[in-house]
């Protein structure tokens, strides 16, 4: 591995200048459309604006964490995978972790605004929480150590694992709200009556946020391939130092 | 002769350190091979990679035919290790260790029998927890569960270490039995006397590569 | 070389996770106690009984999976202490095989905690069952605890050894067995009657708890050599 070719300042390129100009436009119109254009909710003012960002950062952070699972799942499908596999899976899940908790946050805001309380136990919420502690969990394994594909590997398969476990939980949760008539008030969107334009604000975050995913994993992919070869390189140091104790 | 073990350039790391910093090493069928080298030269690393336990960095090798890169897993069960740790269960009395490692290979009572009597762990010593033992004690106990797995190679690091001159004797006779039925044997020992009376070839390891 | 079966392989394995307990006495004198106490603090936290008596089922497994930890622990530092798992791998013992030993150990002693929890529940909550009550909280226990053995094997795998990776355990585990806790509790609620709750409500809980046990036994097998491995 050969950085040397790589040695700019950062870890843009042209390529990805553009994106984030692209990522830029979209949310500034976002802001026009989410905190003007768009009208009021009839119940619930302009409290409902949050939505616009609540909902899309939640979307964007389910897809993160599919590619997550599909990169490890290629990963471990095969004998001699590319490094790169893993490192798309853990860039991923780590911005999927960053968009889950903004979710997290701006819907826990939403409802202390709207309905006067900072958590609800609704069966899609407590769901949510857990699908946070999880990939936390899944950050922390990627950082026990070790060689790279040993990282890999093991990484892989506790993503695959979260694609068992998250549905499961989901599930359960469903199950146990269920039994509690919970008047889905505070779920955060489904009982907002969307009109066209608001329906179309909700589009634009969406989009909006999946350029800005892609450009933070761009650049994150190559953070961390730059991790590793700086590791490597390190190892060349390292290689060449230790065959220096034996010449004497 | 057939080459069982042929290692090409490997780097091994542990924890960011190049244990094996690219080193050649090969093993021919029957042989027995010492590994001299002052500590932390690499040698307990290099029976690691030979074991399938521990995974290469770079570097390409085989190990009776099977790829250390992409098999190692493989490797394992027809190799038989011994550590500078015992693998015992320090709860089990020596017995039931050795009953144990019998049971996961499918060893009889025979076998058991016969691999803790050359041990002198059998007797007195048989129903004592592990962790009563002295050292020696474990090791012999350790090397009569490595006994029953009838390995093709056999792959020791220190294994004469907390021996009397007796339970060195007895381990050399063991290895020399094994050879004899065609295993290859692979040591690490600091005993360069006893042990290059032992071994037909000598390897120095130093700085994580082999001359 | 004699290479076992698979079956007997495990079955060597959980013997002989079953015998270092019985040596050793570890999940007796010092698990079972830890649970108790659990169960006592509770009632000193909740300082209500009828609330106690309510919510019982749900400090019952909290106390379950809380102990649980602490036998997972155990059950990988008997290996990691000499060198055993490793030589166990290198022996080229089927990783499948290992997993199912040790998760069947598991289940035995998590059974056996779990069964002392509930007496000590009916004891110092005040929980009265019918006969079909019973037969159904023991239900639960099995379903649930197949699934707990499963999971807590191959999480404590992957958190075992290497320093540091300890504390990683309740952290990976707990989300995991989210399921196993919401499904066993209310399904235990029906067996105890809490609340009013009927018999009849439980058994689809315990499917839930099958379902669970039976993927992750199923997965675990295959998973955990990869997550146990150097």
């Amino acid at each position: 591995m050969n950085i040397t070719a790589h040695t700019r300042q950062s870890t843009g390129t042209p390529a990805t200048r553009r994106l984030g100009v692209i990522a830029v436009a979209l949310l500034v119109t976002l802001a026009f459309f989410g905190l003007w254009f768009s009208p009021e909710d009839i119940n619930q003012g302009s409290t409902v604006r949050i939505m616009y960002v609540h909902v899309p950062t939640i979307w964007v952070a389910y897809m993160a964490f599919v590619l997550t699972a599909v990169c490890s799942a290629v990963y471990v499908s095969g004998r001699d995978r590319s490094l790169a596999w893993d490192r798309v899976a853990g860039a991923s899940a780590e911005i999927g972790v960053l968009f889950v908790a903004f979710s997290l946050v701006t819907g826990s805001l939403w409802g202390r605004i709207t309905w006067g309380t900072y958590w609800v136990w609704d069966a899609r919420l407590t769901s949510t929480a857990f699908l946070f502690i999880t990939y936390i969990g899944y950050l922390a394994v990627r950082r026990l150590g070790g060689t790279m594909r040993q990282r890999a590997r093991r990484s892989a398969v506790l993503a695959l694992l979260a694609v068992l476990e998250i549905p499961l939980v989901h599930f359960s949760v469903r199950l146990w709200r269920s039994l509690h008539q919970e008047a889905s008030v505070a779920t955060g969107g489904t009982d907002v009556e969307l009109d066209g334009l608001m329906l179309f604000s909700l589009f634009l975050g969406l989009v909006a946020f999946t350029v800005t995913f892609v450009w933070l994993l761009l650049h994150r992919q190559r953070m961390l391939w730059l991790e590793d070869a700086m590791s490597a390189q390190g190892l060349d140091a390292a290689i060449e130092a230790r065959r220096q104790e034996a010449v004497r | 002769m057939e080459t069982v073990i042929n290692l090409s350039h490997v780097v091994a790391v542990l924890g960011g350190f190049p244990a094996l910093a690219g080193i050649d090493f090969s093993v021919q069928r029957g042989e027995i091979v010492l590994l001299q080298g002052p500590n932390g030269a690499g040698k307990t690393s290099l029976l690691r990679v030979c074991a399938g336990l521990l995974p290469i960095e770079r570097g390409s090798g085989t190990v009776l035919g099977i790829d250390i890169a992409t098999q190692r897993e493989d490797i394992r069960s027809r190799v038989g290790f011994l550590g500078h740790a015992n693998g015992l269960y320090l709860d089990l009395t020596v017995r039931q260790n050795v009953n144990f490692w019998a049971a996961t290979v499918g060893a009889d009572d025979a076998e058991i029998a016969s691999a803790m009597s050359r041990m002198k762990v059998d007797g007195r010593l048989a129903d004592v927890k592990a962790s009563q033992l002295s050292a020696g004690q474990r090791r012999r106990t350790a090397l009569a569960s490595l006994i029953v797995r009838r390995a093709e190679i056999w792959l020791l690091d220190e294994p004469h270490a907390g021996l009397d001159a007796a339970g060195r004797d007895e381990i050399d006779g063991i290895l020399r039995d094994a050879v004899a039925s065609g295993a290859t044997v692979v040591l690490a020992s600091h005993e360069s006397e006893r042990a290059s009376g032992l071994a037909n070839r000598i390897v120095t390891v130093d700085g994580g590569g082999a001359r | 070389m004699a290479v076992s079966s698979r079956r007997s392989v495990a079955t060597a394995v959980a013997r002989k996770d079953l015998l270092v307990e019985w040596n050793s006495k570890i999940l007796m004198n010092q698990v079972a106690p830890f649970a108790a106490i659990v169960m006592v603090m509770f009632a000193f936290a909740l300082d209500n009984d009828g609330i106690l008596q309510r919510v019982a089922p749900g400090l019952v497994w909290l106390a379950t999976l809380f102990s649980m930890l602490v036998v997972v622990q155990r059950s990988f530092a008997v290996e990691t202490a000499d060198g055993a798992l490793d030589a166990l791998r290198v022996a080229g013992v089927d990783p499948a095989a290992i997993f199912a030993g040790k998760a069947v150990a598991l289940m035995v002693q998590l059974l056996a905690l779990e069964a002392m929890l509930v007496a000590t529940a009916v004891v110092l909550y005040g929980v009265e069952m019918s006969l079909v009550g019973l037969g159904q909280v023991v239900v639960t226990m099995v379903a649930a605890t197949v699934g707990l053995g499963a999971v807590g094997t191959l999480y404590g795998g992957l958190a075992a050894g290497v320093k540091g990776r300890e504390t990683l355990l309740p952290l990976l585990l707990l989300p995991v067995v989210a399921p196993v806790l919401i499904g066993a509790t209310r399904a235990t609620e029906a067996g105890f009657g809490s609340g009013g709750t009927d018999v009849s409500e439980g058994w689809p809980w315990i499917i839930l708890l099958v379902v669970f046990a039976v993927i992750f036994s199923a997965v675990g097998s295959v998973a955990f050599g990869p997550l146990v491995d150097e």
